[in-house]
């Protein structure tokens, strides 16, 4: 199983973890985060963990850091850096490794830098913590920082608060933070996970071009196999706590060794560039038809000061036809979002028209609408937050229809027979959504939409937040669930490949317009706007960018 | 900031009539009145009676007596008081030092106090000092503070005779050692209730700070601990604290109904329940209004020095 080891003579190892076993806290879902792991990272190379949620990925890096919660123990392995085992070295030493030996970045740039310190400040702060220079050389170095992440007008951004700045921005500034002492290592926990396409491409690209101008070793956690081709030397692949498999990422890549990983490659969605086989002959009138569309967004008082005017949607148009479905695709602010709550009505649209099999809807009142509601379904992102926590599953389902009519002994038929459609024993009907795993959760949001048996079934991210496995399976059981019902979907996603898979049509939103639209195979294959082109071409491992890296490493 | 600031002023001042008109009507319609003591007097003909009320002017309607209290208070004139004929302002400001004085005191050991037990409560939770500081805040909170004022003097001026029992200073002896001594037992007494409520919001304030991604990213560039408690945790959670401390400000000048008449102190909260008790009308309504414009401004300031602190914020 460790194959994938070679036995590196110290020199060349920036960090060596020897049979490290991490424990959890009693009453976890399993005894030990991570149960007795082995690798190596060797200098100058950057290595990719991969894995799903609980694989133990975060807590490895946790470990290394120093940085594991008081209630998480060690209790047995080595960690060996810089020549010395950081595993039961005191809290002081281990912060004297921190930010100068080995430094880390995180998932969420958002919420990543303390809202109340400016950009500047937040970078003095690492050469500060370890005594380095004097408070005129570091803003100095602080501001070569900046230029070297490549944020434009560094004086500028120097004094800048967090909140000024774009997801992109903030991650250059946590990097320029974490370079700040030439650290041996860089640990990114997901860096690019929470940014959109185009912006996970810059900084994937700013990270490879750091670490080979510095000779850095860089230790990458991700459980994308697209950003694993696009930068990974090598790949360690974990599961709930064990390496399955670590190799070369071209051996890994191309011809994995262990089940789990396979399945985990082929869970990946890769652009098909290929159309859908239709479900049925488009019928003549389309379900839904969308006319000049707006929504325009005005913040602040027209009274006092200046306001502030957003198009969120501006003119958009489009056709959907019965049994179809129809992408949405746009990086974050792009409007899609706001299509999807004005087609729903929880927004009002400022001008245009809905057309709902025929009749426009964007005009009717409340009142007016209600009676419509059951026929247009909403699935929403986090199936964490969008499930009641104090009801059952059983009341979650019945609680609308019954409101809409629908006796309750009825309503409790039909969610029992919906749940096991969706995938669910029966005894999911008494249980409460804390039960379930974030899959079960989103199919437990599914059966909730079609217990109306929607015409119309509107997804905003509703993969997003899901692992790739699971993800294959949602988008696999709403592909069926088309099929058998003939429902149409508007599929709102920021990932282009989640949209090849599943779509009839994509049409590409850039600032609150649909720059372009059709069906996959033209989007992906033969993309005639520019917009949809630099989109596209950001996809991690789909492009030459992958191969290159393949490539460079063999 | 300016068009925010005169959205607030005017604003305020609608705040400000409204709250001035409800409290003359109520005033006006209970029962008593400040002739109901005269009326009981045997040697008050009826006549007696009518000429005060002529010359205090409670003979108009309702409505012109407002218009013409709130013209004159318009102008500066707060009116005068009906025991004793002094002017509003200098009964208030007879009695504003020693609220002053007790509230301040009391304030500031219960800011201090709170802030600390709270995030002590937030780093060490689920400790046996989290819990003793939790069950304590219970106990202040759900015992009236009166009660606490009695028990305390009762231990430590009538038992132990350490404490004075009660008045601002002994006649005859104005050193600020014998303020301080009458000081200590009301101002303690007074910010328990203050401490609990404090030490609760500190101790929520703190848990949310600590558990945010910066305070991760601060530890992993190796910043010490005490500094990122201090800066990057605490830092965050004096924020919703600010707002607290608004609300709280105008009692520092208020003053603190029961507790200064435990402690027979010359404070703003004894005048209020005095000056009710012989129906004053002008001295209620005059601390009604100082009362009221302090809450608005003690917002007022707490919004401003948020959007201060926080560069998220602008005032709009």
């Amino acid at each position: 199983m460790f194959s994938g080891i070679q036995v590196a003579s110290p020199a060349d190892v920036a960090l060596s973890v020897r049979e490290l076993t991490v424990s959890l806290p009693e009453g976890m879902e399993r005894a030990n985060a991570v149960e007795n792991i082995s690798f190596d990272l060797k200098r100058g190379q950057i290595l990719c963990i991969i894995g799903e949620s609980g694989s133990g990925k975060s807590v490895t890096a946790n470990a290394i850091m120093g940085l594991l919660p008081k209630a998480i123990r060690i209790p047995s392995g080595a960690i060996q850096l810089d020549g010395m085992n950081i595993v039961g070295l005191s809290p002081e030493k281990l912060r004297s490794l921190r930010g100068r030996v080995v430094s880390m970045i995180f998932q969420d740039p958002l919420s990543a830098l303390n809202p109340l310190m400016t950009v500047g400040a937040q970078i003095e702060e690492v050469m500060a913590a370890h005594d380095v220079g004097t408070p005129a050389s570091r803003r100095s170095r602080a501001i070569d920082l900046l230029i070297e992440v490549g944020l434009a007008d560094p004086k500028l951004m120097y004094h800048q608060y967090p909140f000024r700045l774009s997801g992109g921005q903030r991650q250059r500034v946590m990097i320029a933070m974490a370079l700040a002492l030439e650290p041996a290592i860089l640990i990114a926990d997901e860096p690019t996970t929470a940014l959109d396409v185009t912006t996970q491409a810059q900084i994937l690209k700013l990270i490879r071009d750091i670490q080979r101008r510095k000779g850095m070793s860089v230790m990458f956690i991700t459980h994308d196999f697209g950003v694993v081709a696009e930068i990974a030397d090598s790949v360690l692949v974990m599961e709930k706590g064990h390496i399955v498999e670590q190799g070369g990422a071209v051996q890994v890549l191309q011809s994995p060794s262990h089940p789990y990983t396979r399945r985990l490659i082929a869970a990946v969605p890769h652009l098909t560039g290929e159309d859908r086989a239709l479900v049925e002959a488009p019928a003549n009138e389309p379900i839904l038809k969308v006319e000049g569309l707006v929504k325009t967004y005005r913040s602040g008082s027209a009274l006092f000061g200046k306001q502030r005017i957003v198009p969120a949607v501006n003119q958009v148009s489009f056709d959907l036809a019965p049994g179809h479905t129809l992408g949405v695709v746009g990086e974050s602010g792009s409007g899609k979002s706001s299509l999807g709550r004005l087609l729903i009505k929880l927004l009002d649209s400022d001008d245009g028209r809905i057309l709902f099999e025929g009749r426009d809807v964007a005009k009717l009142s409340e009142a007016e609408f209600r009676p419509l509601r059951p026929q247009i379904q909403m699935i929403f992102q986090d199936p964490f937050a969008s499930l009641n926590p104090r009801s059952t599953v059983g009341q979650i389902l019945t609680v609308g229809p019954a409101a809409h009519g629908m006796p309750y002994a009825k309503a409790c038929d039909e969610a029992r027979s919906l749940l096991s459609r969706v995938g669910l024993d029966a005894g999911a009907f008494g249980r409460y959504p804390h039960e379930f795993s974030g899959g079960q959760r989103q199919r437990i949001g599914i059966a909730r939409a079609l217990m109306f048996k929607p015409k119309l079934l509107i997804a905003d991210e509703a993969v997003s937040a899901l692992d790739v496995s699971i993800q294959a399976q949602i988008l696999k059981l709403l592909d069926q669930i088309q099929r058998e019902t003939g429902v149409s979907m508007i599929f709102i996603t920021h990932d282009l490949r989640v949209a090849s898979q599943i779509c009839d049509e994509i049409a590409v939103m850039h600032k609150g317009r649909v720059v372009e639209s059709g069906p996959p195979s033209q989007i992906f294959l033969r993309p005639q706007s520019a917009y949809t082109r630099e989109l596209v071409a950001a996809i991690p491992g789909e492009q030459q960018g992958g191969a290159r890296a393949l490539a460079a490493n063999s | 900031m300016r068009a925010f600031l005169l959205s607030r002023l005017s604003q305020s001042l609608v705040l400000l009539v409204i709250v001035s008109m409800i409290g003359f009507v109520i005033l006006s319609i209970s029962p008593g009145g400040p002739l109901s003591q005269q009326g009981l007097d045997p040697g008050m003909t009826q006549a007696d009676i009518a000429r005060i009320k002529e010359q205090l002017g409670l003979n108009r309607p309702l409505w012109i007596q407002y218009l013409d209290w709130a013209w004159r208070l318009v102008q500066g004139d707060w009116g005068h008081s009906f025991r004793g004929g002094t002017p509003v302002l200098t009964v208030i400001g007879r009695h504003v030092f020693a609220t002053l004085l007790l509230m301040g005191t009391s304030t500031m050991i219960a800011i201090a106090v709170g802030t600390w037990i709270g995030i002590r409560g937030a780093t060490h939770r689920y400790s046996l000092f989290d819990y003793l500081a939790t069950a304590g805040a219970m106990v202040a909170l759900s015992i009236p503070t009166f009660w606490f004022g009695l028990v305390g003097i009762y231990i430590f001026s009538l038992r132990l005779g350490w404490l004075p029992a009660g008045n601002m200073y002994t006649i005859g002896d104005g050193s600020a050692l014998n303020y301080l001594h009458h000081l200590i037992l009301p101002s303690i007494v007074l910010s328990l209730v203050h401490v609990a409520v404090w030490s609760r919001y500190m101790r929520t304030a703190t848990l949310d700070a600590i558990s945010q991604d910066f305070v991760k990213t601060a530890r992993a560039k190796g910043v010490s601990e005490r500094r990122v408690l201090m800066k990057h945790v605490v830092g965050n959670a004096l924020l919703p604290m600010i707002t607290l401390a608004g609300v709280q400000l105008p009692s520092i000048l208020t003053g603190a109904l029961v507790t200064e008449t435990v402690f027979t102190w010359p404070g703003m909260g004894r005048l209020f329940l005095d000056s009710l008790n012989y129906s004053d009308y002008p001295v209620v309504m005059g601390l009604l209004m100082f009362s009221a414009v302090l809450v608005i401004l003690g917002n007022l300031i707490a919004d401003i020095v948020v959007a201060i602190v926080d560069p998220r914020i602008r005032l709009a």
